[in-house]
């Protein structure tokens, strides 16, 4: 359910994504995206250039902290501005489990507005994609 | 000695920031909206069923967060890799081969939902040359303005590309 503004405060996570991408979701990301790069899918390619495998596209990765964020405040508001860093490599059949805080709720120009720091955490616990995000929440 | 090299940033890169390219159109359309929100496994109807969309007040399916509409396909330019305009323009001073996509930021100022066509320009909004792990890195800041068929501004993104 949507979050309410009432229920929003400085500090408190907010319900976590888990993403484990199969290569058959990377295929779809490559159609729904348009970023048919080879080191994706194709892993004799991605080889070749001397990564260890297959990587999760970084794009999908921020898609990935568009839908934590979405998924937080559903219909209730829209979501202002977000974004990221493309800090690590992520790779299929692992856990992307994708992580937000809220870092300052206030009000602004007649709008609630929320601003929150979102990050991806690969298996070992590193921040392969930190980001923030701003929100606006209607009621 | 890396030091006595002259910078990477030439006189007509630096002239070319600000400069506005020429429009590219990008459709938002629902089947792109589908396979978007499917691809990253979206769960909320308003990205999948317009009468969904509608009741939480969109005036239909909604763009997922990310999805900026579809660039029209130009076969003339297909052997390009890419939509073009975040590693156009003027080359730097001395090649650099590697290319990395450094991240991406989007501001939404209104709803984007199916059936809209946006126009959008790209201009290079900073170069920046520093040392890092990777050696020296030519850091190009790009941002994307983005309009709907109303004239509007629905978003604006920044890119960050990295060549080293």
């Amino acid at each position: 359910m949507a979050v309410k503004w009432s229920e929003v405060s400085e500090g408190m996570q907010i319900p976590e994504l888990k993403k484990n991408c199969s290569t058959q979701q990377l295929v779809l990301w490559a159609a729904g995206s348009g970023d048919f790069y080879q080191i994706h899918y194709d892993k004799d390619f991605a080889v070749g250039t001397g990564l260890p495998g297959l990587i999760v596209h970084g794009a999908l990765k921020n898609a990935f902290l568009g839908q934590l964020v979405h998924d937080w405040i559903g219909n209730n508001g829209r979501i202002k501005k977000y974004g990221c860093s493309y800090r690590g490599m992520d790779y299929p059949n692992e856990d992307i489990i994708c992580k937000g805080v809220v870092t300052r709720k206030y009000e602004e120009g007649g709008e609630k507005l929320v601003d929150l720091e979102v990050w991806t955490e690969n298996p070992q616990g590193k921040k392969t994609t930190p980001g923030s995000a701003t929100v606006r929440i209607d009621s | 000695m890396a030091d006595e090299l002259p910078p990477l940033i030439t006189d007509e890169m630096r002239a070319q920031i600000g400069k506005e390219s020429a429009p590219t159109t990008m459709e938002v359309d629902k089947t792109a909206i589908r396979m978007f929100a499917r691809s990253v496994g979206h769960t909320d109807p308003i990205y999948y069923d317009e009468a969904a969309a509608k009741a939480a007040g969109y005036r239909g399916l909604v763009a997922p967060p990310g999805y900026l509409g579809t660039p029209v396909f130009n076969p003339d330019a297909a052997s390009r890799r890419g939509g073009g305009g975040m590693f156009g323009g003027p080359e730097p001073s001395r090649p650099l081969r590697r290319i990395l996509n450094g991240g991406t930021e989007i501001e939404y100022l209104n709803d984007i939902c199916a059936g809209d066509v946006l126009t959008a320009t790209t201009h290079v909004a900073n170069y920046e040359e520093t040392k890092g792990s990777l050696g020296e890195m030519l850091i190009t800041t790009s941002k994307t303005v983005y309009k709907n068929q109303d004239g509007k501004v629905v978003a604006i993104s920044t890119g960050t590309g990295i060549r080293y």
